[in-house]
């Protein structure tokens, strides 16, 4: 009896008043964007953006520096909150949530910060052990084979006594890495995780993302810079630029595309409608122009 | 002219908004309070040690000279009066009602303030605090809630420490080297300062301590996230402490004569 009463209690936990998890709303599509606004004074980062991600793909945020995709990110997991349209993660309207319901839809998503975000104060044990000494009641000894599995994965099991501080920029990555993954999430957000790793680490993390999302059946959402590495990777990649997806498909498709801006950002190209410089006066006339001294 | 109005105008809604958000968030930081003496005792206990503890030398060498340049001050006068037994006394009140929980408060917040600040501040700069509100962890609750207790706790203590070292201090220069009675210097302390006069002196630590602790964890949370944003919010930390301080002490004393 007392083990149904415990099963009864488990099974509310997990429905938790959201549905989220109810059968009823279970669409191909996992987050949709819907006529997304937003500005950061004086300019506008989106412009009614529409962009749809699916349930247990690899979907790839890429587009030139500014364009918003951190962002992005943070507005889908409502760090920031849309100034117009909607974002529905499961069908829900993410702003509509109360903080409980919020913190409950985020033991969802498990996020590598594109600067690792670790806890300075805590051993890398214990960064990797932290959501679920917060939001478990597991005894220590099942916590410690969680995390020494997590941080194997990474190939930083013999660095779990180490201090953030001790770390090198790629390896505070791969710990982050650990952590975002300890909870089990069923969507992983990674903000640029390709920068600063050397090619070993890249090609890792890499085939990591990968056999996570096909092994454990989440969905991955991937932003970067790194174009070659991402169409190794990503299913779908979006392409952003002026605040909208300029374009949108599989990686081979994105570098066949005939758009100017696509092919000028897929290939690498310092002319096309990006300008590599930001708005300035002539070079000559600002050189020797004696106004500007 | 109407420029300048509209300089003040817009100045005095946004101070009322910061106010405003002080408030809230001084109410955030109480109502996650009691949880913690349950649940997380020990990271209290560790924020008291990082606030108090550390703090304990600076507090103890500054009380020690205070005390000693106090005694020396009244002995110099009073003994143009020939009351150098009174000595103990007016360091003893000087110490016990203001220059403890001031200076005691002052330099917390050069010392514990500051670092209180900078280590939240960069930790909202490196993204660990919005790395917390990922993981669904309230960082109010998990960060700015201990350490906030923590310099609440630590504070009175100190000011304590403070006080006692203040008067070893006051007793060597007094005692040791004026050569006052030492059971005139002590009697006269013990029968002329009250409880009422410590209570004013607890309940001044007590204030401030809230008061620095606050600042801090508000300033730190509130940084803009760059290494120039950290600095400035450390440096407002101990300007705005000072300030705050010595506007309750007024207060305090006011109340309570």
């Amino acid at each position: 009896m007392l083990i149904g009463f415990q099963g009864l209690l488990l099974f509310c936990a997990a429905t938790d008043g959201l549905g989220f998890q109810s059968l009823g709303d279970y669409s191909e599509n996992l987050i949709e964007i819907r006529d997304l606004k937003y500005s950061r004074e004086p300019r506008p980062i989106f412009e009614n953006l529409n962009l749809t991600i699916r349930r247990g793909e690899i979907t790839a945020i890429m587009g030139p520096s500014g364009t918003g995709k951190t962002t992005l990110l943070r507005l889908i997991t409502r760090q920031l909150i849309p100034q117009q349209g909607a974002i529905y993660v499961d069908g829900v309207d993410i702003a509509t949530l109360t903080q409980a319901q919020l913190y409950t839809m985020r033991q969802r998503f498990g996020m590598l910060f594109q600067n690792g975000a670790l806890l300075t104060d805590l051993s890398v044990f214990e960064n990797v052990a932290f959501p679920l000494r917060e939001h478990t009641a597991l005894t220590n000894r099942l916590i410690r084979h969680i995390v020494l599995t997590k941080l194997h994965a990474v190939g930083l099991r013999g660095a779990a006594d180490m201090m953030p501080s001790e770390l090198s920029g790629g390896m505070a990555r791969r710990v982050a890495l650990a952590r975002a993954m300890v909870m089990d999430p069923d969507i992983l957000i990674y903000d640029e995780p390709f920068v600063g790793l050397d090619p070993i680490s890249m090609g890792v993390i890499v085939r990591l993302v990968r056999r996570m999302n096909d092994a454990l059946g989440i969905t991955s959402i991937i932003v970067s810079h790194d174009v070659e590495e991402v169409a190794t990777v990503a299913d779908r990649s979006f392409l952003l630029s002026d605040g909208k997806v300029a374009a949108s498909g599989r990686p081979e498709e994105l570098r066949t595309a005939n758009s100017e801006l696509v092919r000028q950002f897929m290939h690498g190209m310092a002319d096309g409608p990006v300008a590599f410089h930001y708005d300035a006066p002539g070079y000559a006339e600002q050189l020797l122009g004696r106004d500007t001294e | 002219m109407n420029r300048v109005f509209q300089d003040i105008y817009e100045n005095a809604v946004e101070f009322a908004r910061t106010f405003g958000a002080f408030q809230l968030f001084f109410l955030r930081l109480i109502r996650h309070s009691p949880g913690m003496f349950v649940g997380r005792f020990n990271v209290i206990v560790m924020q008291v040690y990082n606030a108090g503890a550390l703090s304990l030398v600076i507090v103890m060498v500054c009380g020690f000279f205070v005390g000693a340049v106090l005694a020396l001050q009244a002995y110099s006068n009073m003994a143009r009066f020939n009351a150098e037994d009174w000595t103990g006394v007016a360091a003893a009140f000087a110490l016990v009602k203001e220059l403890g929980p001031v200076m005691t408060a002052i330099l917390f917040a050069g010392r514990a303030g500051t670092a209180l600040t900078s280590e939240i501040g960069l930790m909202k700069a490196t993204d660990q605090l919005s790395a917390m509100e990922m993981m669904a962890v309230n960082p109010v609750k998990r960060v700015l809630v201990p350490r906030f207790l923590g310099g609440v706790i630590a504070m009175p203590l100190l000011a304590a420490v403070f006080s006692a070292i203040g008067m070893f201090g006051a007793h060597l220069v007094g005692v040791e080297l004026f050569q006052v009675d030492v059971g005139s210097f002590w009697q006269q302390i013990q029968l002329t300062v009250r409880m009422q006069d410590v209570n004013e002196g607890i309940i001044k630590s007590v204030v401030f301590g809230i008061a620095a602790s606050l600042i801090a964890v508000w300033e730190g949370y509130n940084t803009v996230p760059t290494a120039e944003g950290v600095g400035r919010a450390t440096t407002r930390t101990v300007v705005i402490t000072a300030i705050t301080i010595l506007v309750f002490d007024f207060m305090i004393t006011a109340a309570m004569i």
